[in-house]
């Protein structure tokens, strides 16, 4: 977008109710959880709560579950239990991801189930390898039309997903092709931002940068809101004028975690293996620990 | 000490290849057991490298996951996931990857998508991951995978990552830049793909398996090479540390 002074803003489209600066900077709004996701998600949105294993969150898939969301496009590279607990409620029409497991302890059954025998619905597949997943990001964040990458030669993929094979102009290489990523929305999970809404995570960054500078909206839900951030070597900024929204989700990442903060809940993944196997505790669980929980404010 | 079993004997021979490498690609379960007991018995300079960005972790504990807190707060230094493929994967930075499959061919091809159809999946798999293309940059690629006919087998259902393709020359026709898979290592024993037709051929047996049962064990008519070797079993220091690592 380009603003009164011709100065080129945040590639992100909107924010609710900007707030500017004397230099024509937008910057994101602090809101809680719920206005945030009731304004930025609507239903059939293509939508990317990233995090690659580290930092997922969870608490904005609870809420979206919570709010109804439905015919949702999810894209993620690692559609953990996190996607299997929002295909399982029924809110998926499509799934765009590279890995589709439960990492460490197997399948991830409410996928499965979405995906072998339609409940609760049908869902339509569209897979990639993981550097596929990782270039189509980078495209969007780049606001190029595709990414590229040596990969996809030879195997079943390519026949089946979203890929094309070009000649290099000064090489004569071919090369793979893969088309940017841009979802409506992009949520991520970092560990602190401060007030003006800059944010910043540390630990293992996934693509959590790319898909919000390649989202047309975004929110990142936060451990905390500091005074001042300070700047940690490898830590990833995010300036709130590429944000459209930022709310305070302490624990937001449980049973993921937040480097530092919390601590991963492996024995949780585990148990989840058993919870999800079977449709019906599947559901009793949904409605007593997401259907029936306060949402975070 | 108790007699080892095939499952220990399998991790143990997966870390006796890492004696010489420099960095090793991992994913979780057995492949990152076998890395972690590689660098504390045989390569303590040994890089271990997960997909999720850590390079240089040195887990103190199995990791469930490969993203767990204690591969970050250990590793050398930690990486986007775009820049772990197109700097370090892609590019063959890589010395070996460890890598596993639901099913394996006899040019160890592997599928990780898809059980039956594709768009009516008797069962559906975790998909690609970073596998095809790991297989494709790294140095080398040994796949760790039990030994029945149901993962080795004749024809596999998805095709979700080249080995060596259709045989020789496969690989270097499509522009792969890695050895491929050097190895597959089941609780049998060790296939070695034959260096002339690229065919995995049974070049050693654990200790009191017979021929006889990995070529009954495999899908498609195994090749045998002319000398099997019997593997040493795991010594009393490899058995130690693998047993006190998994009690950690």
């Amino acid at each position: 977008m380009v603003n009164g002074e011709g100065v080129r803003c945040a590639p992100t489209g909107r924010v609710f109710t900007s707030r500017t600066l004397g230099c024509n900077v937008r910057m994101a709004e602090i809101v809680t959880l719920n206005e945030a996701l009731a304004e930025l998600v609507r239903d059939g949105d293509s939508v990317a709560l990233e995090g690659f294993t580290h930092l997922i969150p969870f608490a904005a898939g609870h809420e979206l579950i919570r709010q109804g969301r439905s015919e949702l496009e999810l894209i993620r590279m690692t559609p953990d239990i996190l996607y299997d607990q929002m295909i399982g409620v029924g809110a998926a029409r499509k799934i765009v991801f590279s890995y589709g497991g439960n990492p460490g302890v197997g399948s991830l059954h409410r996928f499965r189930d979405a995906i072998e025998n339609g409940w609760p619905r049908s869902v339509e597949v569209e897979e990639h390898s993981h550097a596929g997943m990782a270039n189509r990001f980078m495209a969007g964040a780049a606001d190029l039309p595709f990414g590229l990458l040596r990969g996809y030669r030879g195997n079943d993929l390519a026949h089946h997903t979203q890929v094309a094979f070009i000649k290099c102009p000064f090489t004569g290489e071919e090369l793979a092709a893969v088309p940017a990523l841009r979802p409506d929305v992009a949520v991520v999970h970092a560990q602190e931002s401060d007030r003006a809404g800059n944010v910043q995570l540390w630990g293992i960054p996934g693509v959590q940068k790319e898909a919000v500078l390649a989202a047309q909206r975004s929110l990142v839900t936060v451990e905390r809101i500091v005074e001042e951030l300070e700047p940690r070597p490898g830590g990833v900024i995010i300036p709130s004028w590429v944000i459209d929204a930022v709310a305070l989700a302490p624990g937001g990442s449980r049973p993921s975690y937040s480097l530092g903060i919390t601590e991963r809940d492996n024995d949780f993944y585990k148990a989840w293996d058993v919870i999800s196997r079977d449709r019906d505790s599947f559901t009793a669980w949904i409605d007593e620990h997401v259907r029936g929980a306060v949402p975070a404010r | 000490m108790t007699q080892a079993s095939a499952e220990e004997a399998q991790t143990v021979v997966a870390a006796r290849r890492l004696r010489d490498a420099g960095s090793v690609f991992i994913g979780v379960g057995r492949p990152s057991t076998a890395a972690i007991l590689a660098r504390m018995v045989h390569n303590p300079e040994l890089v271990l490298v997960y997909e999720s960005g850590t390079i240089g972790a040195k887990p103190f504990h199995i990791p469930l996951s490969i993203g767990d807190g204690e591969l970050a707060e250990t590793a050398d230094f930690v990486v986007s996931v775009p820049e772990m493929f197109n700097y370090w994967i892609g590019p063959g930075r890589v010395d070996v990857a460890f890598l596993g499959a639901a099913q394996i061919d006899r040019f160890a091809n592997l599928n990780s998508t898809v059980i039956g159809d594709y768009d009516q999946p008797r069962t559906r798999l975790p998909g690609a991951g970073g596998a095809p293309e790991i297989a494709a940059g790294c140095g080398e690629v040994v796949v760790i995978a039990p030994h029945n006919p149901r993962t080795m087998v004749e024809r596999l259902d998805f095709v979700t990552t080249v080995g060596h393709g259709d045989g020789p020359g496969a690989r270097e026709r499509l522009g792969f830049r890695g050895a491929g898979p050097t190895a597959v290592i089941t609780d049998l024993g060790v296939l070695e793909p034959d260096p002339s037709t690229r065919e995995l051929t049974l070049t050693a047996t654990l200790a009191d398996v017979a021929v006889d049962d990995v070529v009954a064990a495999t899908g498609w008519d195994l090749r045998v090479a002319d000398a099997v070797a019997e593997i040493e079993p795991p010594t009393d220091d490899e058995l130690d540390a693998l047993r006190e690592l998994l009690s950690r």
